[in-house]
């Protein structure tokens, strides 16, 4: 007879992700390291560090993702925070209308807004800040009214009438007790849009735009074969992403079971 | 009175209408026979046409959704499988498994595809043309939300139902099979979901991992935007409707069917 426990079925999973996952990661980190013959260098690393391309793009995308994130956030808070006050009957209904569009494939929507904004603006490599900006606003504005929606239902109503009754008006009641209490959500919003926005190089791809971001770097040095280059990419953004989880873990734990929870 | 109701439903109205304006115009065009936007000419079908009766095409989605359902279904097991064994394991080994769990999670699509690529391809020497790297790079992305949308269902289990069955002489499988998995099947199911929409939706994976010849929808799409072809173009934009359809449909009932559930209970 065949025995087993129950921590045992989790073997196949360990396996899967120690060769899947970890393994993959280490490779790079070797890659990033070695040169095409496979000896010891920092020659990627030093050249990713002084080579004004990679320093611009590595800026360019800072600047796409600050901006994309604060547009989103702008837009998606007001949205958010009307929802979450919503009469309760129509409250998931209307939820569901706003973050729908997650479900359909990016590059059909992304496809959809570009003929849209060839048909205004004629051609679309005269903008291309803009229009990676509004291509990415558009494709990631669900993610962010999402958890920013899940914090803001949970304040409790008794906290805003207590702080009116105490005097506190609309504005300094919002600015005392929802914004504070809404940091969690916003920290997990900004983590789920500013990340894909200095990676998601599709949006640019498909809007004829020249500029670079740090995942266009990876693009290019894979169509170049260039694994030694494109692993130090990697690790460059593996260490931004690992900042900022530890910068947003300190103020909220549940950032990724909301993105499980809209997908 | 009346203005404080007005703004609120103003600025979701523009919110909805910044999402669904550009997918509705495109959907609109896309029973035209206009290959622009701009110029509406003549009301047709031949956008259906093409996207139905090209062979290309068809292999194209088919393609798509043979990958979806076998990545999701391997993620599935595995992620169902990884979960019940960490939730059960001491603290030390569950922690070590959550963590190698967050990372595809957290990190970049970019990253997770070319660092497979590198692995599987490169250094392990595995022939794209095999599927395995794509295959496997889909369930990397998906697994670790099959895993975390049945660990909240393995915490609201009671334990001692196990234990019970257990004690009443079932054997491990079986009450494995008759009291764990029943109890956690919404997690398991919704997980099955998530992995599928993760797999339809992914570009960056797929590119880094797929065999030159194949193509997803998102692939095929940023290639043809690239191309110069109107009428693969065109027909696209009767793909994007239908899939906007059989979403809001599947929505719809899926809200439909969790009203009807909670008024029974």
């Amino acid at each position: 007879m065949f025995h087993f426990s129950r921590k045992q079925l989790g073997i196949p999973y360990v396996i899967f992700l120690i060769g899947f996952v970890v393994l993959p990661l280490l490779v790079i980190f070797y890659y990033a390291f070695t040169n095409g013959e496979g000896q010891f260098t920092m020659e990627n690393f030093t050249a990713f560090f002084t080579g004004t391309n990679t320093i611009g793009t590595l800026l360019y995308s800072l600047l796409i993702a600050l901006t994309v994130t604060a547009v989103c956030l702008v837009i998606a808070y007001p949205i958010a925070l009307i929802l979450a006050r919503f009469p309760l009957k129509h409250r998931t209904a209307l939820l569901m209308l706003f973050i729908l569009p997650m479900w359909i494939n990016f590059t059909l929507r992304i496809t959809a807004l570009k003929e849209i904004l060839t048909a205004l603006e004629g051609n679309l490599a005269y903008h291309p800040f803009l229009n990676t900006v509004i291509g990415m606003t558009y494709d990631f504005l669900p993610f962010m009214i999402l958890p920013l929606y899940n914090t803001l239902e949970k304040i409790d109503n008794s906290l805003l009438e207590a702080a009116m009754d105490l005097g506190a008006g609309t504005v300094k009641t919002f600015l005392k007790v929802t914004l504070p209490l809404s940091v969690p959500g916003i920290l997990s919003g900004v983590t789920m849009v500013f990340l894909p926005a200095m990676t998601n190089y599709v949006v640019l791809d498909m809007f004829y735009n020249s500029t670079y971001i740090m995942g266009s770097l990876i693009g290019s040095y894979f169509s170049a074969y260039d694994w030694n280059n494109g692993s130090m990419i990697s690790i460059v953004l593996l260490l931004i992403i690992f900042a900022i989880t530890i910068a947003t873990n300190q103020f909220s734990e549940d950032s990724e079971t909301n993105r499980g929870a809209v997908l | 009175m009346m203005k404080q109701k007005i703004l609120p439903v103003l600025l979701l109205g523009l919110g909805l209408l910044f999402l669904y304006l550009p997918i509705g115009i495109l959907a609109v065009y896309s029973f035209t026979d206009s290959t622009t936007i701009g110029a509406i000419r003549q009301f047709s079908l031949s956008n259906y046409n093409v996207l139905f009766t090209t062979e290309e095409l068809r292999n194209m989605i088919g393609g798509t959704l043979l990958l979806a359902v076998g990545s999701a279904i391997l993620a599935t097991i595995l992620g169902t499988l990884g979960a019940i064994g960490a939730f059960y394991s001491k603290r030390l080994p569950n922690m070590v498994i959550t963590t190698m769990n967050e990372i595809p999670v957290i990190n970049a699509d970019v990253v997770t595809g070319f660092s497979l690529c590198v692995l599987l391809i490169i250094v392990l020497g595995i022939d794209k043309n095999t599927f395995i790297p794509l295959v496997a790079g889909h369930t990397v992305l998906s697994a670790p939300f099959v895993y975390l949308s049945v660990i909240p269902k393995l915490k609201q289990m009671d334990s001692n139902y196990y234990e019970a069955a257990l004690d009443l002489g079932a054997t491990a499988g079986q009450a494995l099979r008759k009291v764990i998995l029943p109890h956690i099947f919404p997690g398991i199911f919704s997980g099955f979901i998530m992995a599928m929409t993760l797999s339809l939706d992914d570009y960056f994976v797929a590119t880094y991992t797929k065999p030159a010849t194949f193509d997803t929808i998102s692939t095929y799409v940023v290639n043809a935007t690239k191309g110069a072809q109107t009428e693969i173009k065109t027909a696209l934009w009767a793909l994007s409707t239908i899939i906007f359809l059989i979403v809001v449909v599947a929505v719809c009932a899926m809200n439909l069917l969790e009203g009807r559930e909670q008024e029974e209970t």
